[in-house]
């Protein structure tokens, strides 16, 4: 009740700042606003590929409309969607190698209009987490990450967990800022093991440095 | 000009740096904007003041009657005062789709080309990006005033709110996703909270601005092209109402904000 209470009072004073002070503005519906989108990409004349980036699905629907502070009950349900879509690595085996991982989470290449499709796409991780300490370039969109695997004793449910997260983070987040790496096919369950790695390893500079 | 460019690459660095740091680079930035030498957006200013009265198209007509929305042939405060409702096109406008009808009504020149060639390739030259340079330094100085008056310019600041918050392709990113709270960072890029007046007037008095990696001046379609790329969005409609309702809901926000264009940027 608390949490909900203080999520409500920071989405007025997030959403109110301007609307509240101009007055007759029109209420826009869902429809209205997706054509709109859709004539600003010129959707009739996208190849099936390009439309899917267009159209939402069920979780950006709700987390659009909730302005991602969604009621107890609509949160559950796009949790349970999200722990519903998480496939896990069939041998059991988390880790896999940790200087791979530390270029996947540099590597902001990928997905763009123009990229090449045959290139290996980045994790990105560092456009909003701090990982290593001697890596300045990060952004703060996220938590610090810095000694993650040595704060958590190398846990291996605390592995798991991380899994999760990079896989679809709103399986404990519901409408998390952070993007679904796996259930959105941006990277493969060898690429997040690589990435688990770095933030796991005892030998990963994540863990290493001061 | 070589030197002249190396310099601004330093004076950009130092610019970036300061932010960095949190440092005042104000009197740096002012001394660089108000330097028609040190800031190659000039050299755009100038040419679009030609392109402007030139005669040119098939209709070998001039800008000069152009109505950008304070009457035909102003242009002094025009760019201040947009986007907005126009009758004759009944629909909203911004300053580039404004010249785009002017160019294509008056000068008779063929939409869908000046919609492919509105944006230059790096280090390359075009008229709409020249044109935008001239006519936004026209209102160099002044603030932002955007009234809101005509029902169209309502729906069109709501639709750029709501779009503001919509979450799509492979990130689930919406422009909210970075440009929301306060004080964020992407990498050591600085994140402008664009619902607050504040960051939304940094953000949008300092557009058209030269952009120092692109080699060239760029415009506000360019940039919310330029963000809905990162968002990883098929290319946006160059002058589509979304792009539209998106400026307007920005430029709205950064009401009594007070231009200084073009900017120069990183
Ligand atoms: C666009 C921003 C963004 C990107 C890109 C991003 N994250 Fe996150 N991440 C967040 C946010 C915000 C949170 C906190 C909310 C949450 O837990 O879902 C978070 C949380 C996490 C956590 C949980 C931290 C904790 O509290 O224990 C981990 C682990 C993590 N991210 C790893 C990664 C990795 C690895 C990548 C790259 C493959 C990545 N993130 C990319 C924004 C991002
Ligand atoms: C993934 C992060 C991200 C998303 C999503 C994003 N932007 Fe940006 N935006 C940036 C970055 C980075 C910059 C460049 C900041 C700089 O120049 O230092 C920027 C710059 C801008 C600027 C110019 C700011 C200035 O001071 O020059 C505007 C305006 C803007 N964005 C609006 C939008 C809108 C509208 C959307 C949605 C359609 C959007 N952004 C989505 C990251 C993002």
């Amino acid at each position: 009740m608390r949490r909900l209470l203080v999520a409500s009072l920071l989405a007025l004073s997030a959403s109110g700042a301007f609307a509240a002070e101009i007055p007759g503005l029109p209420k826009i519906s869902t429809e209205r606003r997706e054509q709109l989108v859709r004539d600003g990409f010129r959707y009739d004349k996208l190849p099936p590929e390009l439309r899917a980036r267009i159209d939402q699905d069920e979780t950006q629907r709700l987390c659009t409309e909730y302005r991602n502070e969604p009621p107890p009950e609509v949160a559950a349900h796009i949790e349970k969607l999200a722990r519903d879509s998480i496939v896990f690595p069939q041998d059991g085996n988390f880790l896999g190698d940790w200087k791979k991982g530390e270029a996947l989470s540099l590597n902001g290449y990928g997905l763009r209009m123009g990229d090449d499709p045959k290139r290996q796409v980045g994790g990105n991780c560092y456009a909003c987490h701090e990982m290593s300490p001697t890596e300045l370039s990060y952004g703060t969109l996220g938590p610090s990450l810095k000694a993650y695997g040595k704060l958590r004793d190398y846990d291996r449910e605390a592995i798991k967990e991380a899994y999760i997260k990079i896989y679809n983070p709103n399986a404990t987040v519901a409408c998390s800022t952070m993007p679904r790496f796996g259930t959105n096919k941006i990277l493969s369950i060898d690429d997040i093991r690589h990435i688990l790695a770095f933030l796991f390893d005892p030998e990963s500079p994540v863990n290493r440095a001061e | 000009m070589r030197t002249t460019l190396a310099s601004i690459a330093v004076a950009a660095g130092f610019i970036t740096c300061a932010w960095a740091q949190s440092e005042n680079p104000v009197e740096e930035y002012r001394r660089l904007l108000a330097d028609p030498f040190a800031n190659p957006g000039y050299l755009f200013v100038d040419r679009g003041e030609v392109l402007w009265h030139q005669k040119r198209g098939p209709k070998n007509a001039s800008l000069e009657q152009c109505d950008l929305g304070l009457g035909p042939g102003v242009v002094e405060g025009a760019y201040a005062r947009l986007p907005r409702y126009f009758p004759d096109a009944d629909r909203v406008m911004d300053l580039e789709t404004r010249l785009i009808w002017c160019m294509v009504h008056l000068q008779g020149f063929d939409e869908a080309t000046i919609k492919k060639t509105a944006f230059s390739k790096r280090g390359g030259q075009s008229d709409m990006e020249a044109l935008v340079a001239y006519v936004a330094e026209k209102s160099s100085g002044m603030k932002f005033e955007i009234p809101l008056e005509h029902p169209k310019e309502k729906e069109a600041y709501a639709l750029g709110e709501a779009v503001f918050y919509r979450r799509s392709s492979y990130f689930d990113f919406s422009c909210s996703t970075c440009h929301s709270q306060d004080g964020r960072r992407i990498r050591l890029q600085e994140l402008g909270n664009m619902t607050r007046q504040q960051d939304a007037a940094r953000a949008m008095t300092s557009w058209p601005t030269y952009r120092v990696s692109h080699e060239t001046l760029r415009t506000m379609q360019h940039r919310m092209w330029d963000c809905l790329w990162q968002m990883r969005m098929p290319d946006l409609d160059y002058g589509s109402d979304l792009s539209v309702a998106l400026i307007m809901w920005l430029t709205k926000n950064a009401e009594g904000g007070e231009l200084a264009v073009p900017g120069i940027k990183r």
